[in-house]
């Protein structure tokens, strides 16, 4: 695998706009409504998730040719859970609120398919150094995508933002700042479910109009072709049918 | 004839009449004038305001819209403009106006036009309008004020809280003479029971809509309070009048592109409607579950409609010949 500067640069920024794994991808979808509620919540969970997809992209793409490929998935698993069951008991003694906050939905972190699947689609088939830096992006994509959604939602939804942030930033020392209160009425709607997937459907109308708004006409790409993870799918490699010549980055 | 400019060629069907959605979108807001005199009567002035707002911000939410995603202006087929009036007819008159005009907002731009506009909404945007209003005001949405409170009083403010019939205590209800009337608390629009039934007659003597949707919609709710009241006929009355079957059962569940158009189909609808609206009645947590069961069953319609497509002739007769060969 040819690795130059070019296509290093191109694993880290994909996953911020281009191949967003929420808004993109469409993965990860659970955690996103859950707990993209409040701002403080998703900046929370954004991190704890980044660090598990980088430490586990690196520790799998690093055993890549380790591990037999019939029993890659509970391999990854096993991987995927250890570094989760770290975050948690560090989140559970530092961040006791946040743990409180998130609930169920940190140790879930375990089968959150944006970290099974970077593993699968990118650390088995990449070097360590790659998978680092497809993880940190596809992290940051999967954070900024939570906090977009959870600004909209916690200002219509509960007239707030950034409440509760002191539970975060007392780990550097600052406990003054509590968030703003905005108004006093607010869309209760939002903070419910029919709020989250509305908000979810509009940012990434948004974020679709964003990534292909430069590109060429959608009604060029056809079938395989027009999926963002095209590239790295297994189905194009055999699929004649299936065009990926456009793509420039991956040479073997 | 044989001069080609004066042979129009088209495809069936070939109406006679000038039938448009302008014309029936018109004839739905005669329809609708009865229960807006009755409910400036019942709740006074404010009442006429709230509906006023609403109507004008749904055309112009409708208007700016198409305008900024370049397309086509639709505010002249006047479906905004029954949209704004159903959607205020299912207020309380003490609502806040930037509460109105946020459900406008929600009908108009989320749920019809970003769906693709009028005959593209895959629910009826005044319900959905409604709902949304619903889950996210509860508190506002469910204070009604006294009847004939005050005809000038519009500042709303100073307005009491009264319970719907749905949820008072039995001894407290109005009588049914006022409920038919009207003089009960309740959204706007749905309290006066004769303003909305010449409201559908016109409709049905229009040929707007057919009586298969309504009927089955409310003779399925009155059996099931039959059974449940155990055969007592004012408890039936009581529930057939209270609440917003009968606006909802006339104007909101006869809505063209969110109900089945197959006769089958509009009877399963009508009595799925009835059927949800007992349900949350009798079980649920809801005071009210008319809108619900509109929405619910708009979700459904294509699934019905797709089950009650009726077989073109000939199908079943190519259908047999198939087999034969297969045998």
């Amino acid at each position: 695998m040819a690795e130059n500067k070019k296509s290093l640069r191109y694993e880290f920024t994909k996953g911020i706009i281009k191949e967003n794994p929420v808004l993109r991808l469409v993965l990860g979808t659970c955690p996103t409504l859950a707990t993209s509620v409040s701002v403080t919540n998703s900046i929370g969970m954004g991190i704890a998730a980044t660090i598990v997809l980088i430490c586990s992209n690196i520790v799998i793409s690093a055993l890549r040719k380790v591990i037999p490929s019939k029993i890659r998935i509970p391999a990854y698993i096993v991987v995927i859970a250890s570094f989760v069951t770290i975050v948690q008991m560090l989140v559970k003694a530092f961040v006791p609120a946040l743990d409180d906050a998130l609930g169920v939905y940190l140790p879930l972190i375990v089968v959150n398919c944006i970290i099974l699947g970077r593993a699968e689609a990118f650390a088995g088939k990449n070097s360590v150094f790659a998978s680092a830096l497809d993880g940190l992006g596809m992290g940051i994509g999967f954070t900024f995508a939570l906090i977009v959604m959870a600004t909209v939602r916690e200002i219509l939804g509960s007239g707030t933002f950034l409440d509760g942030i002191d539970s975060l930033t007392k780990l550097f020392g600052v406990t003054s700042f509590t968030g703003f209160h905005i108004f006093s009425q607010p869309i209760g709607l939002m903070t419910m479910a029919p709020g989250g997937f509305l908000v979810f459907g509009l940012v990434m109308a948004l974020a679709n109009k964003v990534a292909e708004g430069k590109g060429k006409p959608k009604a060029e790409l056809k079938g395989c072709a027009a999926c963002p993870m095209a590239h790295s799918c297994a189905l194009i490699d055999t699929d004649a049918s299936c065009d990926n010549s456009g793509r420039e980055s991956e040479t073997e | 004839m044989i001069n080609g400019e004066k042979l129009t060629v088209s495809a069936s069907p070939h109406f006679r009449a000038k039938s448009s959605t302008r014309k029936i979108m018109l004839d739905v807001i005669i329809a609708l004038v009865p229960a807006l005199i009755a409910s400036t009567v019942i709740f006074g002035l404010r009442a006429l305001m709230i509906t006023c707002v609403s109507v004008i911000t749904c055309v112009l939410f409708e208007y700016v819209f198409r305008k900024l995603s370049k397309k086509s202006t639709t505010i002249g087929d006047l479906s905004a403009v029954v949209t704004g009036i159903l959607l205020a007819f299912n207020l309380p008159s003490t609502i806040p106006v930037w509460m109105v005009i946020l459900g406008d907002m929600f009908a108009i731009i989320i749920v019809k036009q970003f769906f693709g506009g009028i005959g593209q909404n895959f629910v009826n945007p005044a319900i959905a309008g409604r709902i949304f209003m619903l889950l996210s005001f509860s508190g506002r949405m469910s204070s009604w004020s006294e009847p004939c409170s005050g005809f000038m009083n519009l500042g709303g403010a100073d307005a009491i809280s009264g319970a719907t019939p749905l949820v008072e205590e039995s001894e407290n209800l109005p009588s049914l003479i006022d409920m038919l009337l009207g003089i009960r608390g309740g959204c706007l629009g749905e309290t006066c029971i004769i303003a909305l039934l010449i409201g559908g007659i016109y409709l049905l003597f229009r040929k707007v809509i057919t009586p298969v949707i309504p009927l089955s919609f409310i003779c399925t709710v009155a059996v099931v309070m039959l059974i449940k009241g155990r055969g007592d006929f004012t408890f039936v009355a009581y529930q057939l009048m209270s609440g917003g079957l009968i606006l909802g059962a006339i104007f909101m569940a006869t809505d063209y592109a969110t109900s089945p158009i197959t006769f089958k189909g509009k009877i399963i609808f009508g009595i799925g409607c009835g059927l949800i609206t007992c349900l949350i009645r009798l079980f649920g947590s809801l005071p009210e579950g008319v809108s619900y069961s509109i929405i619910l069953m708009n979700i459904l319609s294509p699934l019905i409609e797709r089950a009650t497509t009726p077989k073109p002739f000939g199908t079943v007769k190519e259908k047999k010949t198939k087999e034969a060969a297969k045998a």
